[in-house]
C-alpha cells in the first residue's frame, strides 16, 4: 500500500484552526527554517482510509490468540481504556496547584500501595515508563545503597544465562559488570556456581521466578541468601509476575527490589511496543533511594506542638513513605504500633489531603520528567480494583493452568525444554524436528501465521536451541487452546510430509518473508522524497 | 467482582484432570516450595463489578480540576487535539498489537513507525530517527550516551534547560560514571563565555534546549562552533511545534536532536503517557537506541518494512548493548504521526505561529501593566518570564477563582518570576481577561 507521503496533495488539508485572533508576529528571518517540512497534505477521509488500511495489516490481542511469551498479551479490557480517557484524568496539568490534581494523587497513592501488597514489598515508585526503564531504576537503587555505605567495591550484578536481554543490559547502563551464570540441566540457578561466582564484589543478583523457562526455582530462598551473605541484594524482574499474584511473593523470596509491568501482568494494551509502565518496589533500607518526591498526606504533619503525638507522626511518615527502621526495643515497638493505628485512622479519614513530601537527600533522582506514564497507572488501577482480592490469585491460577493444558496437549510432538509442569509459560525445543525434517522453530511459527495465530516468542531463551515460548495467558478459553493445540500437531505433520509448505509461509499475510540483511546492510530509514 | 477468565468452574476443573491435579492447590503445590507459599488472602480490596468500578473511579477524577484556561507549560503543553487522532488511536487492533517482531502480519505497524520516523526526520532535518523513547527528558539523557566515548565521557548541559532534563540526565549519567557539568545561564540564556572554561578533550557533547526553559531562542550557532571545536558532539533539545517554523537543527549543524513529543496530540495527563523522539545525523545512527524500522522486500520483492539494525540492542548484544531500551511509546509515536498528517506542514506552521504570536501579545499585554515586566529581553517562542509586584501565590490564587491555571512559579534565582505559556488554544478575550485580573490584583 502507498505511504501516506505518496497520498499526499499538495494544497489538501483539514480546516482544525480559527484564523489569529491577535496581530501575527513576524519571526526574525534568520531564526526561521528555509523550507517547510515535507509532511502529509490530506483530507480528513484520505487520513482515517490510510490508517484503517493500516491497521487492517497489523494484529491485536483482539484479533486473536497471542501466545507470545514472556509478553504476557492477555486480554485489555475496555472498561480501563474509557476510565483513562475521562477528562478528570486526561486534561490535568502535572505542574498545576496539587490542591486540583487530589485525584491523581489518590490515583498513584492507591496504585503504588496495592502494588506493594501485590509484590510484599516496602516502598514503590510509578515513574519508569517500562519493563527495561524499572530495571534500570531498580539497578541505580542498589549502586545508591552500596555507595551511601561506602561499599564502592561492589562493582559486579550476577545475571543467569537464561535472563532477559534487558536485564545484562540495564545493568551496564547503570555502571556495573555482568558476570553471567549458567543454569542447570533443570533449567534452573546453578547453585554451586553461584556460590562460587559471589564475593565482596557483588552488588547484586537479577533474576525473575518463575524464571524465562517457566519454571519456579525451588531453590530461591537458598539463591537470596547467597547473595544477602555475601553483601549483595536482589532485584526481581517481574516479567512473569503473572504466574504468582497472590500465592507467592517476590519480598518473602529475599528479593529487594523489583519491577512490575503493568503492560503485562496489569492487562495495559501494548500500543504496537508501548506505552508501558515499569513501577519499581523496594523493601524500606531502600527506600530513601528512591526517584522523585514520595506521596503522602499533607495535613496531619503540620506541627502540633505535642512532643508525644509528634514522635508518633513521624514514625508514621516513615511509615507511610518505607523508610521505618525496625524498632531496636519495646518503647519503639509501641511507637511503631501506635503509628500504624494512625496511619489506619487517616487512610479511613474521609478525603485526608495527598501532597508530595520532600525528595529524599539520597534520592538517585528522576528516571524521566513527571510521575510516570500517568494514564497506563489508571488504568492497572481499574484492573486492580475489579479483580480485587479474589481475582487477582484468580488470573494467575488460570494463567498456569491454561499454559499446563497446552503443554500437556502439544508435548508429545513438541519436547519440552525442562521440567514436568510449568508455571505461567513454557518453552519447547526443535532441536530433533530440525534435525530430521529442516523445519526449524521460525519456520514453525512462520506457519502459524497462515492459521491466523499469532507465533510464540523464538529463538528464546538463548540456553535452548529452537526454542518456541508459549504463555496463552489467562483470558483464553479452552477451546482457544485445543485449536491452537490442534494447529501445532498440524503444523507438526506437515513438517514431515511436506516440508516446503512450511519453508514457504507464510503466504495468506499482505507480504512474505523478508530480507533482513538487506534491511540492514543498506538502512533505508526514512521515506526517500521524489526530488 | 469482575475477571476476564472465560472458562467456567467446570471447565476448569475438566482441565485440571486432564493434566492430572485435582485442584489448583495442588498445581502450585507442585511447583512452589510450601515455605513461600502465601498462607492468606492478600490485603487488598474484594473485587468490583464494572458498574461499581466505574463510580468508584469517576470518584476519585472528579477530585481533580481541568482548568477552562491554561497559560501554563514548563514542559507539558495544552495544544489543539484533532478528533482524528482519537479516533485513529482508539483502534482496537493498533492499540492491543505488541512490538512487531513478525514483520509479515505487522506491517501497518511497522509502516505506521516508519512514516513517523520519516516525519522526525523532517521537522528536525536529521538523517534518522528511532522509534520513540519513553519521554522527552530520557531521550536528553539516552542522547548523551550515544556521544560518551573512552576518552571523553564529560556531559555539558547548558543551565537554562528544563530543570527535570537536567536531573534525569544527571541519574542516568551518574550510573554510567559520567561527569555533568552545567553551563551557566545570563539574561535567561546560555553563557557561551563560560564554555570555553568548560570545553576540553574530556568533553563528551553539549546539549542544549531551544527554545530553552524560559521560552527564549539560544545563539544555537554559537553552540554547535564551540562544541565542535572542542571534539564533542552538540545535542539540541527541541520543541516539536516550533520545529514546524524554527531553523531545523540539522541546518545548525547539530549532531542529534531529542525532545517531547506531548504537543503532538497528547492530552497532558498529569505527566504521562509522553513521547521522546531522537534524531540524528547519519554518522551516529548505529548508536541510536531502541527500535528502527527499515524499508526491505519481501520474497516476491515487494516493499515491506522490518525491525532492522537490531545489533546495536540488548536482545542480541546484552550487557554491551548501547540502551536496555525495549518497549518505548509506540501508541504516542502514532499519536505524533496521525496529529502531524492531520495538520498538514500549513497547520502545524500555523498553530507554532498562532502560539508565538498569541505569547506575544500577552507579553506585551501584561509588561505594559504598571509594576510587570518582562525578566529577558532576548526572543522567545510561545513563553516567557515576567516579574510582578505582588507575590505569584496571590496571582495565581486569584486566577484560579476565574478558572485559569496561570504561569508556573519559578523557584531558585528566579523566585517571584513566573513563567507563562501561551498556545493557539488560548483566545484573545481569554488573554484580555488574563490581563484584566493581573491588574486588577496588582492594583488592591
Amino acid at each position: 500500500m502507498k505511504l501516506i507521503f505518496e497520498a499526499s496533495r499538495q494544497g489538501r488539508g483539514c480546516s482544525l484552526l480559527p484564523a489569529c485572533d491577535v496581530p501575527v508576529y513576524a519571526l526574525d528571518a534568520a531564526a526561521g527554517r528555509k523550507n517547510p517540512p515535507r509532511l502529509p497534505e490530506v483530507a480528513e477521509i484520505d487520513l482515517i482510509r490510510h490508517y484503517s488500511a493500516l491497521a487492517k495489516r497489523a494484529y491485536g490481542v483482539n484479533d486473536g490468540f497471542y501466545p507470545l511469551g514472556s509478553c504476557t498479551m492477555k486480554y485489555n479490557p475496555k472498561i480501563n481504556e474509557e476510565i483513562a480517557s475521562l477528562p478528570g484524568f486526561t486534561r490535568i496539568h502535572p505542574l498545576q496547584p496539587l490542591a486540583m490534581s487530589q485525584g491523581c494523587l489518590e490515583v498513584l497513592k492507591l496504585a503504588e500501595g496495592y502494588l506493594c501488597e501485590i509484590t510484599g514489598m516496602d516502598a514503590m515508585t510509578l515513574q519508569p515508563a517500562a519493563g527495561a526503564h524499572g530495571e534500570l531504576t531498580g539497578m541505580l537503587l542498589i549502586k545508591a545503597f552500596h555507595q551511601s555505605r561506602k561499599d564502592t567495591k561492589r562493582t559486579k550484578i550476577i545475571v543467569p544465562d537464561s535472563a532477559h536481554g534487558t536485564n545484562p543490559a540495564s545493568a551496564a547502563m547503570a555502571g556495573f559488570d555482568v558476570v553471567s551464570i549458567p543454569s542447570t540441566e533443570e533449567g534452573m540457578v546453578d547453585v554451586a556456581k553461584l556460590r562460587e561466582a559471589v564475593g565482596d564484589d557483588t552488588a547484586g543478583l537479577m533474576l525473575t521466578n518463575p524464571n524465562t523457562v517457566g519454571l519456579f526455582d525451588k531453590n530461591i530462598l537458598e539463591i537470596t541468601e547467597i547473595i544477602h551473605k555475601a553483601g549483595g541484594l536482589n532485584y526481581y524482574d517481574g516479567a512473569n509476575l503473572n504466574a504468582i499474584m497472590g500465592k507467592a511473593r517476590p519480598g518473602d523470596m529475599g528479593f529487594d527490589v523489583v519491577h512490575i509491568n503493568l503492560h503485562k501482568t496489569f492487562a495495559t494494551p501494548h500500543g504496537g511496543g508501548g506505552p508501558g509502565s515499569g513501577p519499581v518496589g523496594c523493601k524500606a533500607p531502600l527506600a530513601v533511594f528512591m526517584p522523585g518526591a514520595p506521596i503522602r498526606e499533607a495535613a496531619c504533619w503540620a506541627d502540633t506542638g505535642d512532643q508525644e503525638l509528634e514522635i508518633i507522626k513521624r514514625a508514621a511518615a516513615e511509615q507511610a513513605e518505607g523508610t521505618a527502621p525496625p524498632p531496636k526495643n519495646d518503647e519503639e515497638k509501641e511507637i511503631q504500633k501506635a503509628a500504624k493505628e494512625l496511619l489506619a485512622r487517616l487512610q479511613q479519614a474521609a478525603g485526608p489531603e495527598l501532597e508530595f513530601g520532600p525528595v529524599s537527600p539520597l534520592s538517585i533522582g528522576s528516571v524521566r520528567a513527571f510521575y510516570g506514564n500517568f494514564l497506563v497507572v489508571v488504568k492497572a488501577l481499574t484492573y486492580i480494583l475489579t479483580l480485587g482480592k479474589e481475582g487477582i490469585p484468580e488470573a494467575s491460577e488460570n494463567a498456569v493452568l491454561n499454559a499446563n493444558y497446552l503443554m500437556s496437549k502439544v508435548k508429545d510432538l513438541y519436547p519440552v525444554a525442562y521440567g514436568k509442569h510449568c508455571m505461567h509459560e513454557f518453552v519447547v525445543t526443535l532441536e530433533a524436528l530440525k534435525k530430521e525434517t529442516g523445519i526449524s522453530a521460525m519456520d514453525i511459527a512462520k506457519g502459524l501465521l497462515d492459521f491466523g495465530i499469532h507465533p510464540p516468542t523464538m529463538y528464546f531463551p538463548l540456553i535452548v536451541h529452537e526454542a518456541l515460548m508459549l504463555e496463552p495467558t489467562e483470558t483464553e478459553s479452552r477451546e482457544t487452546l485445543d485449536e491452537a493445540a490442534e494447529m501445532l500437531r498440524k503444523l507438526h505433520e506437515i513438517a514431515k510430509t511436506d516440508p516446503d509448505i512450511l519453508h514457504a509461509a507464510p503466504v495468506t499475510t499482505t507480504v512474505q518473508r523478508l530480507d533482513e540483511v538487506g534491511a540492514a546492510r543498506h538502512p533505508k530509514l526514512h521515506y526517500a522524497f521524489p526530488e | 467482582m469482575g475477571n476476564y477468565i472465560p472458562s467456567t468452574a467446570g471447565e476448569r476443573q475438566a482441565m485440571l484432570e486432564a493434566i492430572g491435579f485435582d485442584s489448583m492447590e495442588a498445581l502450585f503445590k507442585a511447583q512452589i516450595p510450601e515455605k513461600i507459599l502465601l498462607d492468606q488472602p492478600l490485603d487488598l480490596p474484594s473485587g468490583l463489578s464494572e458498574k461499581e468500578v466505574r463510580s468508584v473511579m469517576e470518584a476519585i477524577a472528579a477530585k481533580n480540576h481541568a482548568f477552562r484556561t491554561i497559560f501554563r507549560g514548563a514542559g507539558a503543553y495544552h495544544h489543539y487535539i484533532p478528533s482524528m487522532v482519537k479516533s485513529v488511536v482508539s483502534n482496537e487492533t493498533l492499540l492491543t498489537a505488541y512490538t512487531p517482531y513478525q514483520a509479515e502480519i505487522s506491517q501497518g505497524i511497522l509502516q505506521s513507525i516508519f512514516e513517523y520516523q520519516t516525519m522526525i526526520c523532517e521537522l528536525t532535518g536529521m538523517d534518522a530517527a528511532n522509534a520513540s523513547v519513553y519521554d522527552g527528558a530520557s531521550a536528553a539523557a539516552e542522547a548523551t550516551a550515544m556521544c560518551r566515548e573512552r576518552k571523553r565521557t564529560k556531559v555539558l548541559v547548558s543551565a537554562a534547560v528544563n530543570p527535570q532534563v537536567i536531573r534525569t540526565i544527571r541519574t542516568y549519567c551518574w550510573g554510567a560514571g559520567a561527569a555533568v557539568v552545567l553551563l551557566p545561564a545570563k539574561d535567561g540564556v546560555t553563557d557561551w563565555q563560560a564554555m570555553e572554561q568548560l570545553a576540553d578533550g574530556e568533553t563528551a557533547c553539549l546539549y542544549v534546549q531551544h527554545p530553552n526553559f524560559y521560552g527564549l531562542l539560544e545563539d544555537v550557532e554559537t553552540a554547535v562552533r564551540l562544541t565542535h571545536q572542542a571534539g564533542a558532539k552538540l545535542i539540541m533539545g527541541v520543541n516539536p511545534i516550533a520545529q514546524a517554523i524554527l531553523k531545523t537543527p540539522a541546518a545548525y549543524d547539530a549532531d542529534i536532536v531529542v525532545g517531547e513529543g506531548q504537543p503532538l496530540g497528547m492530552p497532558l495527563s498529569f505527566g504521562g503517557p509522553y513521547l521522546g523522539f531522537m534524531a540524528c545525523k547519519q554518522d551516529m545512527v548505529r548508536k541510536l537506541p531502541g527500535r528502527i524500522v527499515g524499508e526491505t522486500t519481501d520474497r516476491e520483492g515487494k516493499r515491506a518494512f522490518v525491525l532492522t539494525l537490531q545489533a546495536r540492542e540488548q536482545h542480541i548484544r546484552r550487557e554491551k548493548a548501547s540502551s536496555s531500551l525495549c518497549s518505548n511509546q509506540a501508541l504516542c509515536a502514532l499519536t505524533a504521526s496521525v496529529y502531524m498528517s492531520a495538520m498538514g506542514p500549513q497547520g502545524m506552521a500555523e498553530a507554532a505561529r498562532q502560539s508565538m504570536s498569541k505569547a506575544h501579545y500577552a507579553a506585551a499585554q501584561i509588561s505594559a501593566i504598571p509594576g510587570y515586566e518582562l525578566k529577558f529581553s532576548g526572543e522567545f517562542f510561545h513563553e516567557f518570564v515576567t516579574k510582578s509586584p505582588i507575590p505569584p501565590e496571590e496571582i495565581l490564587e486569584r486566577l484560579e477563582c476565574e478558572d485559569m491555571l496561570g504561569g508556573y512559579p519559578l523557584q531558585g534565582d528566579l523566585e517571584g518570576c513566573i513563567l507563562w505559556c501561551c498556545t493557539e488554544m488560548n483566545t484573545k478575550s481569554e488573554i484580555d481577561q488574563l490581563v484584566n485580573v493581573l491588574k486588577e490584583v496588582a492594583e488592591q
